[in-house]
């Protein structure tokens, strides 16, 4: 920009550095709480502690919780990755008959408030008389991460040649090896985006959860239940804090997947 | 070629091979079909179902199936309900303003200003990675009766008494909201700054146009459609939220989604509950539509 960058510019870059404070303040609340030495959250803290986070790691039932999350959030990422994928491919590579109506269905659990989607679910497993577990709480967050990794992978597919796996069919190979010997490196940072993406959205995932897990509960679920407790406060924010770190290393890992695979991209079509 | 003529020369089998190989519609669809099916099971049955739903009545522990719009005469007539579709659609409105007002800057900068995109981006979508819940509940700690304000505020002397409007009332959920939605409205605007074409831009300087009269006739016109998509992606969630209004909306801020959660846990009407979803999906859906068609139109006129 040639124009406005003078006085303009700086009022702007102002505004974007309030702007991160504004969100990041109130997070950064929760590891500065969780080192604080008293049960009552109030400023200016009352000093340094570590035995929050010793407390956190004794409770049981959140070790118990943090497992099951730690589970339905695996499961489902490689389930609705392995969903995203197939639909993805077919509606970047081929022609599909109502390929867009398709695409518009599949994106419909975005704009569905999740209330309505866990009633509903919990209405038609009742119906069948399903009992609820941690598997109807994986069919409940694969339904909502499929829309995330078909976008994804799709802006992936969209990125590479389509003549690449026609030139494998040319010479020869069959559809499964085209698959697993261009496809698939091709699609793999798309793949691993999507996986992180997906798990991020199921282990935070708290409403669908409350509604489909019966007596299993999931971390957000626990979590919900402590914050009634305030003695049990302080012990929740260190976990909130841990989770904190935890899922600013995954993103970092994920953009960092995706910026060297599209390098390597630029390598392979380059040589 | 003779492998081709065995193929076509071959059984039904070979023939119905050969046309999939040949048809990209029936590839991709075969494809598709895992995908359909789960969505079907997952998606389409359950809706149709809380449709179903909402036009039976729970009477003590039977359920009554015959047809009847009882459900929703009790979800629309009575007030207190129609009060609170009102109030979630005016929350999640004031919400999706605010997001979008405060957002567009940001995004603008990103776009046009910064040095460092990719690390913006990353600094800006890193808070969302965490958890909803403990991000919602944080502004209990700031809002609260012995919270980071009023605690702050004492101790430096300049209020004497907590201030107890801070939390439990619908602006504590507005501006919960406003911050937890935030990504949703900075990623769309985003986008639809960036694919404006630089070079429209300076024609328009070069025509003459100042800054002010170039942002409004072409910068804000083609971001228009992320405009839309944020508010889209912001108004449609938010009027659903059930845990912010639980957490720091006391009694004042409660949502028409804590109203559905009572039906089908403590009250156990789960045909009420269904309605009220119902119901609130097309005052949604309605609301969204009108707002869609209502923007293109006023995009459309300052062009």
């Amino acid at each position: 920009m040639r124009t406005g960058a003078g006085r303009g510019g700086v009022g702007l870059l102002a505004y974007a550095i309030f702007y991160l404070g504004f969100l990041y303040v109130p997070v950064l609340f929760l590891p500065l709480f969780s080192f604080n030495d008293s049960v009552f959250i109030t400023f200016p803290i009352a000093g340094f502690t570590t035995q929050w986070y010793r407390q956190m790691l004794e409770d049981s039932a959140m070790l118990r919780a943090l497992a099951n999350s730690l589970e339905v959030g695996a499961i489902t990422a490689v389930l609705s990755t392995i969903l995203g994928l197939l639909a993805a491919k077919a509606l970047t590579r081929y022609r599909v008959p109502g390929g867009n109506a398709l695409l518009a269905f599949t994106s419909l659990p975005l704009f569905i408030p999740d209330i309505v989607l866990g009633i509903s679910i919990l209405i038609l497993l009742n119906t069948l008389g399903v009992p609820l577990s941690l598997i109807t709480v994986i069919a409940g967050h694969s339904l909502i991460c499929v829309p995330f990794a078909i976008t994804v992978l799709m802006s992936r597919f969209d990125g590479f040649d389509k003549s690449l796996e026609e030139a494998s069919l040319d010479l020869g190979e069959n559809g499964w090896m085209t698959f697993w010997r261009v496809t698939y490196p091709l699609a793999l940072p798309g793949i691993i985006s999507s996986l992180l993406l997906t798990f991020i959205v199921s282990f935070d995932e708290f409403l669908i959860a409350y509604f489909l897990a019966g007596s299993d509960a999931t971390l957000p679920i626990y979590i919900w239940g402590q914050l009634r407790f305030p003695y049990k406060l302080p012990a929740v924010l260190a976990l909130g804090a841990l989770i904190l770190v935890a899922s600013t290393i995954l993103v970092v890992i994920a953009e960092w997947v995706r910026s060297h695979g599209m390098k390597d991209r630029h390598k392979m079509v380059g040589a | 070629m003779t492998t081709a003529d065995t193929t076509i020369g071959g059984g039904l089998t070979a023939r119905l091979a050969h046309f999939y190989r040949r048809s990209e519609g029936a590839r991709g669809l075969v494809l598709l079909t895992p995908t359909m099916l789960i969505m079907l099971a997952a998606l389409a049955a359950p809706l149709a179902l809380l449709a179903l739903y909402s036009f039976w009545t729970q009477d003590g522990y039977v359920l009554d199936k015959t047809p009847t719009l009882a459900q929703y005469a009790t979800g629309i007539g009575r007030a207190t309900y129609r009060e609170l579709f009102y109030r979630s659609v005016e929350i999640s409105a004031v919400v999706t303003l605010i997001t979008v007002l405060l957002a567009y800057p940001m995004a603008y900068f990103v776009a046009f200003r910064a040095e460092k995109k990719f690390i913006w981006l990353i600094l800006l979508t890193i808070p969302f990675w965490t958890s909803y819940l403990l991000r919602v509940f944080t502004w209990k700690l700031i809002l609260g009766y012995n919270g980071v304000i009023n605690s702050g505020l004492m101790s430096l002397g300049i209020i004497h008494q907590p201030l107890e409007l801070l939390l439990y009332n619908p602006t504590a959920v507005v501006v919960t909201l406003a911050h937890a939605w935030a990504a949703f409205a900075i990623l769309p605007i985003y986008v639809s700054l960036e694919k404006i074409d630089r070079s429209l831009l300076e024609a328009a300087a070069d025509l003459g146009d100042g800054p002010i009269r170039r942002f409004f006739r072409i910068t804000l016109p083609l971001s228009m459609p992320g405009v839309i998509g944020a508010a889209v992606l912001i108004f449609v969630p938010t009027t659903g939220d059930y845990i912010t209004p639980s957490l720091v909306g006391g009694s004042g801020g409660v949502m028409i989604a804590n109203v559905i959660e009572e039906q089908f846990d403590k009250v156990g009407n789960w045909p009420l509950g269904a309605a009220l979803a119902i119901a609130s999906i097309a005052a949604v859906g309605i609301v969204t539509l009108l707002f869609v068609a209502a923007m293109r139109a006023a995009a459309a006129r300052i062009r």
